[in-house]
């Protein structure tokens, strides 16, 4: 398990239970366990109150863990007769978009969502989540086949944002990504969402412009990251604490707002220290997000995906 | 009247009136460094004499350009809340907001408007990059609602000049909402069978240009405009190499593909009105100024008409 930096008090007090379970291993006469029970509890509740009260900078490094489940786990675990789908039909297969076709219990739904990938090679492979306009336009074609095949549209968002390079400009970036939200709001299928990780930016509206939004519990949506508001606007990078507070960008803020329809109870301790029960809770919330949209026509769809983003931030926050 | 108010207080106003004269008489253009006289600049429509760099323009000054004689009608846009986040960097956002409008005079960074371009009834909506850098929040969103609904009622095209750094950060998720709230919008009179046609202008950038500004029907932009999602310095940045010249200006995002059109500003309103026109399904426009009626008979002057039997019975 790889401790966050605020998570560092909570690295001593289990390093050192540790270290005395190691030494009774090595010298089976001492009798440590009581001790090492002691400081065991001292770190549950430790854990406990951190992750009661987390900060949004906090909650920024909890959204971005390594150790969180990403795309990828999701789909292994909730889906049966996954077939991924690949390429755009016009320059690429993008890998920082996963898509296809599976099925959710017995029901066929097509899946869409951004990989960061697991370890140093496969977050080269799939470039950090951040996706090119291959994997917007490879989203635009799967979205259109769900629509054609009345299947829902389960997408799962995961990114920093869309990628900002050479290659990704001179293909259109801005254009496919307008392109996957207009896509978003056309289809006549139900589509959900689910902030797993990372919302960033435009990168992820292209996503979730969907008539239901879930959010997990730590995860972060954003117009634009905390280091590069504070970069902006406080002319110093440093100050992402300040910016975190600024933006709003937690799921009890956008719950608020509006942005999104519900939360997600992450395990104690966040996504990354339980993935099994983390991906069965987003599961649940997906299943049951499906299925009340499941008895609409295709027209209520469009109108109610529609009504919902055009009535969005009618309301701010309380003062 | 005393002294003090009939003497001392001019002469204290003159002095410090006579020294902000100047700093606006002079504008440098930040392409080549030419220093232009403002009558001149404004004569040529705010773009450079020396490399024809296109400069900002106020959507109000644009529209009195585009519409027949400089006569249009304000759409109204509804208020949005002020400040929905309570958002607070170095500054409070509701002062840069008030600031903003001081140094614009207009409420906020998008101006709607209807009347007609060589006869032909349209509505556009205009973005003020000099109002808080164009940015979208919920003002801009709200704007280009009220000009696609307006758009869809007149059944009229609907012509969007875009300017803009991206989202308005100060409101956070709002202004990134504001990406499919307009798409929504857009695809309003798209569906009502009418044109939506933007004009890309220096700069466009950020969400704006991943959201309207990139789903028109024509893609015009101004030449040397900046285009682009992620910025320049953004992506020198990321790649760690110096990016080409010219890259993301208009006149390469014409060879990418991304516009139809790359179009001086003096030739703009032409353009628009032939582009209309054609999309419409209405006959050209008329070339020039109608031709005026012909002179009628000048009237008889009155008193002369009274004189004029008198006058007839002489010759006789």
């Amino acid at each position: 398990m790889q401790y966050l930096e605020f998570e560092k008090p909570l690295a001593e007090i289990e390093g050192k239970a540790e270290e005395l379970r190691a030494m009774a291993r090595a010298n089976p006469e001492t009798n440590v366990e009581k001790e090492a029970a002691a400081l065991d509890k001292k770190a549950a509740d430790m854990l406990g109150t951190l992750y009661k009260s987390l900060s949004p900078w906090q909650k920024c490094q909890v959204a971005r863990h390594p150790d969180r489940p990403h795309c990828k786990d999701y789909i292994e675990a909730l889906l049966t007769d996954w077939t991924p789908l690949a390429g755009d039909r016009n320059f690429a297969d993008d890998q920082a978009v996963m898509g296809g076709i599976g099925r959710l219990d017995d029901r066929p739904v097509v899946v869409i969502g951004q990989e960061k990938g697991h370890d140093t090679q496969s977050r080269i492979e799939r470039n950090f989540g951040m996706a090119r306009p291959e994997g917007y336009r490879k989203a635009i074609r799967l979205m259109e086949m769900a629509d054609r095949f009345s299947m829902p549209v389960v997408t799962l968002v995961d990114t920093p944002g869309a990628y900002p390079g050479k290659g990704a400009e001179e293909r259109g970036q801005s254009e496919a990504i307008a392109r996957s939200t207009e896509m978003c709001l056309k289809i006549g299928v139900p589509l959900v969402s689910v902030i797993i990780g990372e919302g960033g930016s435009g990168g992820a509206v292209a996503f979730a412009t969907a008539n239901r939004v879930a959010m997990l519990e730590h995860s972060v949506y954003s117009v634009i990251s905390p280091e590069g508001c504070a970069s902006i606007l406080w002319k110093d990078a440093e100050k992402m604490r300040e910016a975190a507070e600024a933006l709003r960008l937690t799921a009890d803020d956008l719950k608020q707002l509006g942005v999104i329809d519900r939360i997600v109870k992450e395990p104690k301790g966040g996504a990354q220290r339980d993935r099994t029960a983390t991906i069965e809770a987003v599961g649940r919330e997906v299943r049951d997000m499906v299925e009340k949209l499941s008895g609409l026509s295709r027209d209520e769809i469009v109108r109610e995906r529609r009504k919902k983003f055009l009535n969005m931030g009618s309301k701010g926050l309380a003062a | 009247m005393n002294w003090i108010s009939n003497y001392v207080r001019p002469r204290i106003n003159s002095l410090f009136s006579r020294r902000e004269v100047p700093e606006n008489l002079w504008t440098k253009c930040p392409e080549c460094g030419t220093m232009l006289f403002h009558r001149e600049l404004a004569d040529n429509l705010n773009v450079c004499t020396n490399c024809d760099h296109h400069m900002g323009i106020s959507p109000r000054d644009r529209f009195r350009l585009l519409f027949d004689g400089g006569i249009f009608t304000d759409v109204p846009v509804p208020q949005p809340t002020t400040d929905p986040l309570h958002f607070r960097d170095q500054k409070r956002y509701p002062d840069r907001l008030k600031a903003a409008q001081k140094a614009t005079g207009e409420a906020e960074a998008m101006l709607v408007a209807e009347g007609e371009i060589s006869r032909t009834p349209i509505v556009a909506a205009a973005q003020d990059f000099s109002f808080m850098g164009g940015s979208m929040g919920m003002y801009v969103g709200n704007a280009i609602i009220a000009a696609a609904e307006r758009a869809v009622a007149l059944k009229r095209p609907l012509i969007l000049f875009s300017a803009a750094g991206g989202a308005r950060m100060q409101e956070g998720i709002l202004s990134l909402m504001q990406m499919p709230r307009t798409t929504v919008a857009v695809d309003m009179v798209k569906e009502a069978g009418l044109p939506y046609i933007v004009v890309l202008t220096h700069p466009t950038t950020g969400g704006v240009t991943a959201s309207y500004a990139m789903l028109g029907d024509v893609h015009i932009a101004e030449p040397n405009a900046l285009i682009c999602f992620a910025g320049p310095r953004v992506i020198e940045q990321t790649i760690r190499e110096k990016l080409p010249e010219g890259f993301q200006r208009a006149e390469y995002l014409l060879d990418h593909g991304m516009l139809d059109r790359v179009t001086h500003r003096r030739d703009l309103k032409e353009e628009l009105v032939r582009i209309t026109r054609l999309l419409m399904g209405l006959p050209p426009a008329i070339a020039g100024d109608l031709p005026k009626p012909e002179e009628p008979e000048p009237l008889a002057p009155a008193e002369p008409a009274e004189a004029a039997p008198p006058k007839a019975d002489a010759a006789e």
